[in-house]
């Protein structure tokens, strides 16, 4: 494995491999220890688009475990505005720092910039099509909560079109024989391309636009958010999006393990009711974006993480 | 019988590419392909819709004074992958060829999804689709993924 584009670049072996490497490294990411791992090398942060958590979460991750981080800074200012290509922007970087994480307006930017550069690549969304980091942090927060990956329903529901995080986690539930219901409104299904490929596989997909019916059996239930300009007009968004929000109220009847994600930023998606419910685990599963990322760091970079972290309870 | 009747549709060449076998009514498709419905120095005479035994119905074209080359070959692989060329010397049949479409095509046209990276003219990597499947043709782009369209791609081609 060079770089890490979409999910299909691990294994299941490597996924549960990363998963135990990041649980070993939490008092390290709680700042409750430190081990340098990563002293002397140098990341490269190139977002060319705005990200609030992935960015910082790779930061910190870096800086956590002793090393640095250069970033591309605001585009507007950037080489990238006098109309520098890609590819030139990669290959300067490229011969600054160890590894890049990058994310892209364009769909394939990822791949691309993998072609191009001599070190490995972290893909942190690529247009509408994959964010591998954000999954494997997605993939922590379900095996913290249910101790597997195997076998569970999840519901991924909300924009299952243009969301690349659910692209990316659909890919990767259905390797570990998970149900997946997609309950998303019509203009916003999950593409069909995905859909086939996923059935294609052997997963169990059902689509639907029924969220609250559904949310009884489901063991996880991924929220995305909605956005308005996605709609025709705002009439349209208000009826439609009203059926994509949870409120603790609608969690009555749900399984008592059952965990609510959402990659965030949620804009009213998830009511503030639902965050004192023992499901709410969108807050842990953001923390847990600094752990996953120093676990992918480590491997990317080939550093061996010591069984025995200082500090920590294992 | 029957074959050699279409063939005399349109008169022999003496040097020059027949294009036969081209799945029927793709034949403008494939002159587009092959840069040759514009402006063009060398006559091309087309047939269309003639009874074959192999296809039920099929179009031959024939082009010429001019000899395709592999890379066009690749092209047509896009729009006919199961047509078959003959290159005409002196009237006779010098040499026979077959359209192959590897694993994947390159540099031969641009990815139909209007957000991928590759849309960017000046990004200097090559364009690569991955063949997915050859009957009925899929192909997908290497960086993006995305599935292609065959209609828009003869639009697409480099």
């Amino acid at each position: 494995m060079k770089g890490l584009i979409t999910m299909d670049d691990l294994t299941n072996e490597d996924i549960h491999s990363i998963l135990a490497d990041a649980e070993r490294l939490l008092p390290i990411a709680r700042g409750e220890s430190y081990l340098p791992l990563l002293q002397g090398k140098i990341l490269g942060n190139l977002f060319f688009e705005p990200s609030t958590r992935t960015r910082m979460s790779f930061e910190t991750a870096m800086k956590r475990l002793g090393g640095d981080v250069v970033n591309l800074g605001d585009v507007k200012t950037s080489s990238v505005v006098k109309g520098e290509t890609l590819f030139d922007t990669i290959q300067m970087v490229d011969g600054y720092t160890d590894i890049i994480a990058m994310r892209h307006p364009r769909q394939g930017a990822a791949r691309y910039a993998q072609d191009a550069a001599r070190v490995p690549i972290l893909n942190g969304g690529d247009g509408a099509g994959h964010h591998p980091t954000q999954t494997m942090l997605d993939l922590f927060t379900i095996q913290q909560s249910h101790g597997t990956l195997e076998g569970l329903t999840v519901i991924l529901a909300g924009d299952l079109r243009y969301g690349r995080t659910v692209h990316s986690l659909s890919h990767a539930l259905v390797r570990f024989g998970c149900r997946l219901i997609f309950a998303s409104p019509d203009l916003l299904r999950m593409p069909t391309e995905i859909v086939e490929d996923l059935r294609e596989h052997g997963a169990d997909v059902t689509e639907t636009e029924d969220l609250l019916g559904n949310i009884n059996q489901a063991d996880v239930v991924y929220m995305t958010r909605i956005q308005k300009e996605r709609f025709a007009d705002e009439d349209e968004y208000t009826k439609v999006a009203g059926a994509y929000k949870l409120h603790a109220r609608d969690l009555a009847n749900v399984k008592s393990e059952m965990v609510i994600l959402h990659p965030l930023p949620r804009v009213d998606e998830i009511h503030p009711s639902v965050d004192d419910t023992r499901h709410a685990r969108y807050f842990e599963q953001a923390f847990n974006g600094v752990v996953a990322r120093m676990a992918l760091l480590c491997r990317l970079l080939n550093i061996e993480i010591p069984d025995e972290i200082p500090g920590g309870d294992a | 019988m029957a074959e050699e009747h279409n063939m005399r549709r349109v008169t022999a060449i003496k040097n020059g590419t027949v294009i036969d076998h081209i799945p029927s009514g793709q034949a403008l498709k494939v002159l587009e392909l092959l840069n040759l419905s514009g402006d063009t120095s060398v006559p091309v005479s087309l047939v269309m819709n003639v009874p074959s035994k192999k296809m039920g119905a099929k179009d031959i074209i024939k082009v010429e004074d001019r000899e395709l080359t592999q890379s066009e070959l690749d092209r047509l692989a896009l729009v006919a992958p199961d047509s078959s060329i003959a290159i005409i010397r002196a009237y006779s049949v010098a040499e026979k060829l077959n359209v192959n479409l590897g694993d994947e095509v390159i540099n031969v046209v641009r990815c139909t999804f209007s957000n991928c990276i590759t849309q960017n003219p000046r990004e200097p990597l090559p364009h690569r689709l991955k063949v997915i499947r050859t009957a009925p043709l899929a192909l997908r782009c290497h960086y993006c993924q995305r599935p292609q369209d065959l209609d828009e791609l003869v639009l697409n081609l480099l």
